[in-house]
């Protein structure tokens, strides 16, 4: 191989790069620029992406006018870290019985968490909106919450890193007197961050953006989530409005891209970890 | 003497164990089966009934909505379109993330911008990036036909005629998933060890390609086959972008099989029907699973 052949190839490498990133860059620009334009000069079609005239205070405010934005925001925030929560708390007293105490019932567990893993929640939504219905408790952070508070996923994750854990470690707790309790949130816990983050990360953003099951369980503005909200918001703005749409969809995606910016380093991680369920 | 070991003092404390673990374990059974099997085993008995959201009752009509499914027209074009949008999408979005997971591996400069640019459609709210993509394929207004209009050439209507609303969504589909399993892969590429490479190039790989044809790609191996199965899982599952952007139209030119559930039973409640089709939707999911393990046992990592 030849140093001109090198740095030619280097070139080439760096240059289809390069162009792919700005193809893949080009739907954020454009939403930062037309969320910044006044109507008309978006209707003139032309591809300059500074704005003519700035309008940016001007669609923001309709934006945050027509749907409550920090009610969407607040109610993404509450439903995600509820689900997060639950889905810790109940998985990982279950995922230690099965890597670490003598329980007979771990391999027909591991059976029905193999099962679970296959079913999504598109599969029992109708059952559960039918209970759900009936229980009325649609339009509710409990309906909102209650079928993710579950997650086998949770259970296999931390299953596979609690069997690494070395069992002296469990001992030597044993003979210090502390409980099983005890043990899971003072040994397992402190000793299973890398998991835990990694699911945490996996859990908010599948939460943060799921669209469907809202949809089927709310139908009021006060209980919606992100995407819900982004989608009445749509329907409210009949037309086309897009430089209202835009600084809408600003608003609401840049929280999750903003936490992501910050730690990108652990988000990488926790989906290459968690890589198994999309 | 074993046996009297097994037999004497250590049966109390195993059975105290035992008690500890199905306590521990108690919570995540009762909401697996309250939140999961139940409901599966439910939807599947729905399926042979006529149950009907706001009528009281219901009765059971065995294969009769399965024979229904056969000769829905809508249900077919469903299946179809899924079928379709799964074969574009997977196959693009596993070439261009193996591609750009390459490129980046291999670069210098710049590797953590380019993995940060590429990855970030992931941690972009989708039903928000689909409403940028909407007007983006704009068929008057939108940049990529103003683009187009330039170059001489006049767009289509992209979203909004049965012959392209296909295309629209799975290029939206794979810009979402392209950073995601390049993720997958970047992984899967660090984790080859670096003497494989100069054996290979002492065996007389020289090129790039020899290189690729006989070191990376086996030894990606199971990585490329666990990204395939989620790649085609995840394309199965599409709903935010049909539901937020087309409705399935136009002329159901976009119906896939999650929105066609979604409509039969949420808008018109026709629970029954919609859990033959769940049933359906199901039994894809599975043979897929089964198709990987099958594969996965077969074909040795390193064939």
């Amino acid at each position: 191989m030849t140093a001109h052949s090198l740095t030619l190839g280097r070139m080439l490498r760096f240059g289809l790069l390069s162009l792919g990133a700005l193809l893949f860059l080009a739907p954020y620009i454009f939403m930062i620029s037309t969320a910044g334009k006044a109507q008309s000069e978006i209707f003139s079609s032309s591809l300059s992406l500074i704005p003519e005239q700035w309008s940016f205070a001007e669609n923001f405010t309709k934006a945050l006018s027509r749907v409550s934005m920090p009610t969407l925001l607040m109610n993404g925030v509450i439903v995600c870290a509820l689900i997060f929560l639950v889905q810790v708390v109940v998985a990982i007293p279950c995922a230690y019985a099965m890597a670490k105490l003598k329980f007979r019932a771990a391999r027909i567990m591991m059976v029905l968490v193999m099962l679970g893993l296959l079913v999504p929640i598109h599969a029992t939504a109708l059952p559960l909106y039918v209970a759900f219905d009936r229980l009325s408790v649609l339009n509710s952070y409990t309906a909102l919450v209650a079928p993710f508070s579950i997650s086998v996923f949770a259970i296999f994750l931390f299953l596979q890193f609690f069997r690494a854990i070395p069992d002296d470690l469990i001992h030597a707790a044993r003979l210090d007197g502390m409980s099983e309790a005890g043990i899971v949130a003072r040994v397992i816990v402190p000793n299973a961050w890398p998991a835990i983050t990694a699911f945490a990360i996996f859990s908010v953003v599948a939460h943060w953006n799921d669209l469907f099951w809202p949809l089927v369980v709310v139908s009021n503005q006060d209980f919606a989530t992100p995407p819900l909200g982004l989608l009445y918001f749509r329907a409210a703005e009949a037309g086309d409005d897009y430089g209202a749409l835009m600084a809408a969809t600003l608003i609401i995606t840049l929280p999750l891209v903003a936490a992501f910016l910050v730690a990108q380093k652990r988000f990488v991680e926790g989906i290459t970890m968690t890589g198994l369920k999309g | 003497m074993a046996s009297i070991a097994a037999d004497m003092p250590i049966a109390p404390a195993d059975r105290r164990e035992a008690r500890i673990a199905w306590i521990l374990a108690a919570p995540a059974i009762t909401l697996l089966f309250l939140f999961i099997l139940l409901p599966t085993l439910a939807v599947i008995i729905l399926g042979f009934t006529d149950f009907e959201l706001g009528y009281g009752g219901f009765r059971f009509v065995g294969f009769e909505n399965y024979a229904e499914l056969i000769g829905d027209r809508t249900f077919r074009r469903s299946l179809w379109n899924t079928a379709i949008y799964t074969a574009i999408v997977t196959p693009v979005s596993i070439v261009l993330a193996l591609a750009i997971a390459l490129l980046i591996e291999a670069e210098t400069r710049a590797r953590a911008f380019f993995r940060t640019v590429y990855f970030l459609p992931v941690a972009s709210l989708l039903v928000a990036m689909a409403t940028v993509w909407q007007f983006l394929f704009h068929p008057t207004i939108g940049p990529i036909n103003t683009f187009l209009g330039y170059l001489g050439i006049s767009g289509p209507n992209w979203l909004g005629a049965s012959g392209t609303v296909l295309y629209g969504l799975s290029i939206i589909g794979i810009w979402q998933s392209v950073g995601f399993n390049m993720v997958l892969f970047l992984a899967g590429l660090t984790a080859i060890p670096r003497e494989l490479y100069a054996a290979a190039e002492v065996d007389g790989a020289r090129s790039w390609f020899d290189r690729f044809r006989l070191v990376t790609w086996p030894m990606l191996g199971p990585t490329t086959l666990f990204v395939t199965t989620i790649s085609i899982i995840n394309s199965v599952k599409v709903f935010e972008t049909v539901k937020t952007l087309t409705e399935g139209g136009p002329n159901k030119a976009s119906e896939v099989l999650l929105f066609t559930i979604y409509q039969e039973g949420f808008v018109y409640l026709r629970v029954g029907y919609a859990s033959a089709m769940t049933v359906v939707f199901l039994a894809i999911l599975v043979v897929l699973m089964f198709l990987q393990y099958r594969v996965l046992d077969r074909k040795v990592h390193y064939a």
